[in-house]
């Protein structure tokens, strides 16, 4: 009844291909926003900024970069964590080189290296596909980690072999180190996050997108219609390393404030795959609903029985913890295999008729 | 439908709840003890979250808490894992903790430049960052009682003891099995420093922390070395399967020699070939002192905590009871400095600074002969307190040596040096502006 797009004429062809085409989406993309950049803010706690919001958005920036490669051009990588620590290290290593220069260039300049190091390792994906390029990617996520605890130059040879964040400034705000608000930290992740998942989403709907996805659906296909696999291929690869090295960066810079290697561990890689199956294959708002449950959920799960005034402790919550957030993993994956993004299209869909179904 | 409402109100409902988290009452003394009783270093964690929860809860039912006031024990969950580490301090920041255990390296040094911000002191009891035992640079940080410096000189004085003087280490050769992280690795350039000076040679073992459990091609090196001694600084996983892989390689159980982590656990499931096997320790790790009895009698006994019985006295369930001791003493400490009952942070900061623990107040708590005294200061953040070796006995831990006082004179100059790194590394760290109460 609200929903649907009944009396919205299209006038022009912009309009007919823009990627929000109803009005109703337009208007919700832009109540979104504005409790992202306003809500949250207003009514969230400390907590609920700096170890909910940073790092979910975080996440669901990392989780587009993996979406980007398995999702759209159907390589299927387990080095995500990795490529997110050489965003990290280098980032790091370029803000302790060149002090003067501001942070927010470093983060980004971090995520051209871990695009760098993607390209390189994304090299065999021409010749090996599905499982052994996985296999491949697994090798990235060992031998970048190995390089994380034994090349002492990555970490200026600190005795605790971690990467410490010293304070930056932004404007005269501190957004790094200890004295930056986490409200500040926030905004900042949050603009990076927006600018970029508007950047990705451009990228995506754009004739780069077709191509991955036509590499994506049958790679010999493409070839035959003109798309040249290499330059196709390693593109993803850069664009999704990019994207998990700026959020690396952001993980050690704007979020935890130090890290050792094993912040960077396989199990990073698989959470992210996780969120990205989860979320939903080739969606973006799938990488920001998988984020959302594997990082939020628990933390609601986690907090309820203390909220609801259940005393239980610490150690049994956690494992109730996994087996909730385990069992509603395996629920939603049931109830939808194409992830949550979809039973949000499904969703969308029935609204549009609503309240007449045909 | 309605089913579906509900459940979703409820959920709004919870959530909304959780957010707004609710504070400890005011005249209680808020002290969170980060744990984990769950995830791949259960084994060990398990036992330091029972000491460490018994102890402070010992006395909140004999004494009434500290001073009269209760203190309010939390438990968070961290399963030794970073990021949820963060989120435990988040999550108990806002209640204003008197002091924060992090109880693993990597929740501590995001912590570390957190603390003088939130003015929550950071206790990381013989881990976390070893410079950080100088107080000048980290006012709100403590290690007590010992560094992994301290730990690894000690270590090579109990070997010169027993070879009959730092001489005679002279050709010998000295294996290092270590976890190939920050932790395993900051003894390695003072173990060069040694080695050069004392004429002995060493081998390095690293492990890979993902390859804990499976050390072979290590000990396949040290069958071909064989080296006089091995050294060990592991952790969780990696311990049992090193004593586990020592027995296999017929290596020399008594030249077998660990940093203070190891539980009997860890020895245990060796088997009978596993005696002989060494570890460092600063406290008894037997059940027979007044207050675990009191423990027993008053928390265990009642009911009042998961602990079971025959795990009191275990190495680290002792070392929980330690870690919280120091706690408990410090807001009293504190209590006395400031003549308030109900202590914040930052006088809990100044009471860990004038932290005094003599032979007789040990009497007092019932932990004579359980540890020895212990005094810190504003410069030293950890006093260095000298250590006796342990042997395994095929069911538990004897003490072996006498007191082993660290290499002072080596130790102090790199921990200075350190800090000062640390401090020029991070730009903009702060110069120290507490006020000093002990002279």
């Amino acid at each position: 009844m609200f929903y649907r797009e009944v009396g919205q004429f299209k006038t022009s062809y912009a309009a007919d291909q823009a990627i929000f085409p109803i009005r109703q989406d337009r208007i919700g993309l832009a109540l979104i926003l504005a409790v992202a950049f306003i809500g949250i803010p207003l009514v969230g706690g400390e907590f609920m900024i700096a170890s909910v919001m940073i790092p979910f958005l975080v996440l669901a920036l990392a989780a587009i970069g993996l979406n980007i490669l398995i999702g759209y051009t159907g390589l299927i990588s387990l080095g995500t964590g990795a490529f997110m620590g050489v965003g990290a290290y280098a980032c790091y290593k370029l803000s302790t080189l060149f002090p003067q220069v501001n942070i927010i260039v470093w983060i980004i300049a971090s995520g051209l290296v871990s695009c760098a190091v993607g390209v390189l390792f994304g090299l065999p994906s021409l010749r090996i596909k599905g499982f052994y390029l996985a296999i491949a990617t697994l090798a990235a996520q060992f031998f970048l980690q190995w390089c994380f605890v034994r090349v002492g130059w990555l970490y200026n040879n600190n005795p605790s072999g971690a990467i410490e964040v010293p304070l930056h400034t932004l404007f005269g705000i501190p957004i790094t180190g200890a004295t930056a608000k986490p409200l500040t930290r926030y905004y900042v992740v949050l603009t990076i996050v927006v600018v970029m998942t508007w950047f990705a989403s451009n990228l995506v709907h754009g004739r780069i997108g077709r191509n991955w996805m036509a590499v994506r659906d049958m790679d010999i296909a493409a070839q035959l219609m003109g798309i040249r696999l290499l330059p196709a291929k390693l593109l993803a690869f850069a664009v999704s390393s990019f994207y998990a090295g700026v959020a690396g960066a952001l993980m050690v810079f704007l979020w935890l404030g130090a890290a050792e290697p094993e912040a960077f561990n396989i199990n990073e890689s698989f959470v992210l795959l996780f969120m990205v199956i989860i979320g939903g294959l080739g969606s973006l708002i799938g990488a920001f609903f998988g984020a959302a449950l594997i990082h939020i959920l628990p933390i609601i799960v986690r907090t309820a029985p203390d909220a609801l005034g259940l005393s239980i402790g610490s150690a049994t919550a956690e494992h109730l913890t996994y087996i909730i957030t385990g069992g509603l993993i395996l629920f939603f994956l049931i109830v939808e295999p194409h992830g949550l993004a979809r039973l949000w299209q499904i969703a969308k869909q029935k609204l549009r008729v609503w309240p007449f179904p045909y | 439908m309605r089913k579906l409402k509900k459940a979703a109100l409820a959920l709004i409902a919870t959530t909304a709840l959780a957010a707004s988290a609710l504070p400890a009452a005011a005249e209680d003394i808020f002290v969170p003890l980060f744990t984990y009783r769950t995830g791949p270093f259960a084994g060990s964690g398990t036992y330091i979250a029972n000491g460490m929860h018994d102890y402070l809860e010992m006395l909140n039912q004999r004494d009434g808490g500290i001073g009269g006031v209760k203190i309010a024990i939390e438990e968070c969950e961290t399963g030794y894992n970073t990021t949820k580490g963060l989120e435990c301090y988040e999550a108990v920041k806002p209640k204003h903790p008197v002091l924060v255990n992090p109880w693993s390296t990597g929740i501590t040094l995001p912590i570390i430049p957190k603390a003088a911000v939130d003015k929550i002191p950071v206790l990381s009891m013989a881990y976390g960052l070893s410079a950080s035992s100088e107080g000048d640079t980290f006012p709100w940080i403590f290690n007590p009682p010992d560094t992994y410096w301290d730990g690894m000189s000690m270590i090579i004085k109990y070997i010169a003891a027993q070879e009959g003087g730092l001489a005679k280490l002279k050709g010998k050769k000295i294996g290092y099995l270590y976890l190939d992280a920050g932790y395993g690795k900051e003894p390695l350039p003072f173990l060069a420093d040694l080695s050069k000076e004392l004429g002995f040679e060493t081998k390095l073992y690293p492990v890979a922390a993902a390859e804990m459990q499976n050390q072979s091609a290590q000990w396949l090196n040290v069958r071909r070395d064989r080296p006089d001694y091995m050294i060990m600084y592991g952790w969780g996983a990696m311990q049992p399967t090193a004593v586990k892989e020592a027995v296999k390689t017929n290596y020399p159980m008594e030249k077998f020699i660990s940093i203070w982590w190891p539980s009997e656990e860890d020895a245990k499931g060796a088997g009978k070939e596993a005696a002989g096997f060494k570890t460092l320790n600063w406290h008894a790790a037997t059940p027979d002192f007044p207050v675990i009895k009191d423990i027993e009698k008053h928390v265990v006994g009642a009911g009042k905590s998961q602990t079971p019985k025959d795990q009191l006295g275990t190495v680290l369930y002792n070392r929980g009871v330690y870690n919280s001791m120091l706690i408990a003493e410090g807001i009293r400490t504190a209590q006395k400095l400031t003549g308030k009952k109900v202590v914040t942070g930052e006088d809990v900061r100044r009471g860990m600074e004038s932290l005094n623990i003599d032979a007789a107040r040990l009497k007092e708590l019932g932990m004579d002969g359980f540890a020895g005294p212990i005094k810190l200061s504003c410069a030293d953040h950890n006093g260095h307190r000298p250590t006796f070796v342990q042997r395994f006995d095929g069911a538990k831990y004897v003490k072996v040596s006498d007191w082993i006082e660290p290499m002072h004179d080596k130790v102090g100059p790199l921990l200075k040096a350190d800090a000062k790194a640390y401090a020029e590394k991070n730009a903009g760290w702060p110069k120290r502006t507490e006020a000093c109460d002990s002279k």
